[in-house]
């Protein structure tokens, strides 16, 4: 067959698809996006009848891939890693339910291109005692997801599928597999493993703690993990996923003098790390995140022959890997071209020519400026850019800036203002809306409604057209629902609203409403 | 053979095309390819860049090492600079020499050229005219001035375009081929 040139998240979308997949429910978060958009625009997964659905948030996602698995069927669930948080719940209860034909896909972000924080999702896995794989490559990233559900329905466990951004957002040709049948519609031949009451749940914490030994083994012999031997007994190296190939990089022909030990499988392989440890001097552990494999080799003590790696810092514990600090901590000579002139300016992201948040901000720049002790409390999305104008003072999590703007109140901050997109807010503002509601919170809360979740590339909303009656129906009053069209024009009528919410004491909702430019762009080409 | 390329602009600029376009006719000739490129909040009118490798060989890593770039593409005189660490000495820079100016503190463009002066193999030009008189983007005027240094036929460079914009009518097909040809012939 030949070779198609697809992104990381194609190929995994591609599989899916190929695998026997029914349904994908997921939700956006670079860079994991292209994984369910990808189906979506298929025709092919079209033709198979698969559901592929953006779902409110991560928790409502992975809830629906569970009662996919209950009926029988082949399901995904793709977020980014701090979705992983927000979808928690489930997550590790799927694991006890040892919940069949269940792919977790994780795209982790180290060095922080897109997101918040560069945590490692295979701890995640670890806790939920669940085995997790680990492509090095495009080719395996395909392959790997049709290894997954086999693994998962033999096994009786969800699965943890974790790639990096370089591997989620890098083409390379990928060969397509003869396409798997979907699974019948079936019944779940332990009824009562759905039903976590502490009765069952007891037994099945059991039985997935007995069912460590069948994970273990199928890491040893599945293939996915490899010994390759070496001449140089100094060291021995362990790779984790695409640092495998930051390694080979440094040897042209792939001729690496040392043992290795490629895991793209966990549990870790138990013989092959044991028989490296037994063999070399000391080891290195190349990994593309945070020091997971490094801890648990090192061990707590970190006694035994010296294990390097991020935690003695022989590569520096933050950002993603690459094949310089590989080389670095090899000790071969690094190479570099001439350095940046000093003519050369940053030029950060900042929000489109004519974007309807940057009126909004000016709006808001102009009211705070007044209070001295006001705060701007933001969120995540497109919006967070506002920080570059100096428009608010935080962004932490997704939907906290309703709850933080509520807890600053309370505290005697005035005025307190919260900044959400109206993505985020279907994601996660509704019930920090509820609690202000609830506590009559001296609030304004700013829902920014560009109609689509524009950071992501233009996904629809989950409260698209819904903003206004949701917030009426949480309770907020009627007259204190505001709507403005943010533009230059509508300045004055917009500071005006914010001044008089601003003074009123309690929960204030203001809904500036335009289409975002990029998007209205796209439709226009239609 | 073996080409690593360093494609960078600005945000919205279309050098994701640029490398696609590339990529898919380096895999039509049966080379390895790996391009890696980076979405979401860096996008928004920010610096943005996509590694191209290129290979007979298998290619590992997703991104090129610094100082191992044959060339930099870039849409934009500054940006080019910037990725100048991963040039390797032989490597050569083709840019386009009109500056997008979309930050406060952008720097004299006569220091920048000045700059890209001192790099010993560059080819810089506007290829913001040359797009004006075939109408099309100036992204593909820098592809078609790039072609001589990609080791790929040429030909094949336009068959990927077919691939890519077919779908989109033989209008933007034929302008595109056009704008190619235009950067090719521009030195």
């Amino acid at each position: 067959m030949s070779k198609t040139l697809l992104l990381g998240d194609e190929a995994i979308a591609q599989a899916f698809i190929d695998a026997g997949g029914s349904a994908i429910n997921s939700y956006p978060g670079t860079p994991s996006t292209q994984i369910t958009e990808y189906v979506m625009k298929s025709k092919e997964a079209k033709e198979k009848g698969i559901v592929a659905n953006w779902c409110a948030n991560e928790k409502t996602a992975l809830e629906a891939s569970i009662g996919v698995a209950y009926s029988g069927k082949r399901a995904m669930t793709c977020m980014k890693h701090v979705g992983l948080n927000v979808c928690g719940d489930p997550f590790m209860n799927a694991a006890i339910i040892g919940t069949k034909g269940v792919l977790v896909v994780v795209a982790d972000d180290p060095s922080m291109f897109s997101s918040q924080d560069e945590q490692d999702s295979r701890f995640y896995g670890h806790w939920a005692m669940i085995p997790m794989l680990e492509p090095s490559n495009q080719q395996e990233a395909y392959d790997m997801v049709f290894f997954g559900y086999e693994l998962s329905e033999k096994l009786g466990t969800p699965i943890l599928f974790r790639i990096p951004t370089r591997l989620a957002h890098s083409r390379a040709g990928v060969e397509r597999r003869a396409a798997l049948p979907q699974n019948p519609l079936s019944s779940p031949s332990d009824p009562k493993s759905f039903v976590l009451l502490p009765v069952n749940a007891k037994r099945l914490y059991r039985d997935l703690i007995d069912k460590q030994p069948a994970f273990n083994k199928s890491s040893e012999e599945s293939g996915y993990n490899k010994y390759f031997e070496g001449t140089d007994k100094k060291m021995g190296i362990i790779t984790t996923g695409i640092a495998f190939n930051y390694l080979m990089e440094n040897y042209p022909g792939g001729k690496c003098p040392y043992p290795i030990v490629k895991v793209t499988q966990y549990p870790l392989p138990f013989n092959m790390i044991n028989r490296l440890y037994d063999e070399v001097e000391q080891i290195l552990v190349l990994e593309d995140g945070q020091p997971f494999v490094e801890e648990l080799v090192k061990g707590f003590l970190g006694k035994g022959k010296k294990v390097m790696g991020r935690l003695d810092e022989t590569i520096r514990r933050d950002g993603e890997l690459n094949a310089e600090k590989v080389a670095k901590a090899l000790g071969l000579p690094a190479q570099s071209g001439a350095p940046v002139p000093a003519v050369v300016t940053n030029r950060p992201p900042a929000l489109c020519q004519g974007c309807p948040h940057t009126d909004s901000y000016t709006a808001v720049i102009e009211v705070m400026k007044k209070y001295e002790q006001g705060r701007v409390f933001g969120d995540i999305g497109c919006y967070t850019l506002g920080f570059n104008m100096g428009a608010i003072n935080t962004t932490v999590c997704m939907g906290a800036s309703i709850t933080m703007a509520k807890g600053a109140a309370e505290m005697g901050i005035f005025p307190s203002l919260a900044v959400i997109g109206d993505g985020t807010f279907g994601h996660s503002g509704m019930t920090g809306l509820l609690d202000c509601v609830n506590e009559k919170a001296n609030v304004v809360v700013i829902i920014l409604d560009n109609d689509i979740t524009a950071m992501t590339g233009g996904q629809p909303s989950s409260a698209h057209c819904k903003i206004y009656e949701i917030c009426k129906g949480l309770g907020v009053e009627e007259e204190h629902i505001r709507t403005v069209v943010p533009l230059p024009k509508s300045h004055d009528e917009f500071v005006k609203i914010l001044e008089e919410e601003v003074a009123y004491n309690g929960v204030s909702v203001i809904i500036p409403r335009r289409t975002c430019l990029v998007e209205l762009k796209k439709h226009l080409k239609k | 053979m073996k080409k690593d390329i360093i494609l960078c602009g600005v945000g919205g600029d279309g050098i994701v095309s640029v490398a696609k376009i590339i990529s898919d006719a380096a895999l039509s000739v049966g080379l390895n390819v790996k391009q890696s490129e980076i979405h979401g909040m860096s996008q928004r009118g920010g610096s943005v860049f996509s590694h191209l490798r290129i290979s007979s060989e298998p290619i590992f890593a997703d991104v090129i090492p610094e100082g191992k770039a044959d060339i930099i593409l870039s849409s934009e005189p500054m940006e080019a600079l910037r990725y100048l660490p991963f040039l390797c000495p032989t490597g050569w820079i083709i840019t386009n020499s009109a500056p997008f100016v979309n930050i406060k503190n952008y720097p004299d463009l006569g220091a920048v050229m000045a700059e890209l002066k001192k790099v010993p193999h560059c080819v810089a030009f506007d290829a913001n005219e040359i797009a004006k008189t075939v109408k099309a983007r100036s992204n593909m005027v820098l592809l078609g001035a790039a072609a001589p240094y990609l080791d790929i036929e040429f030909g094949k460079l336009e068959e990927a375009i077919r691939n890519i914009f077919g779908r989109k009518g033989e209008d933007v097909v034929a302008s595109n081929i056009a704008a190619i040809q235009a950067g090719r012939d521009a030195k």
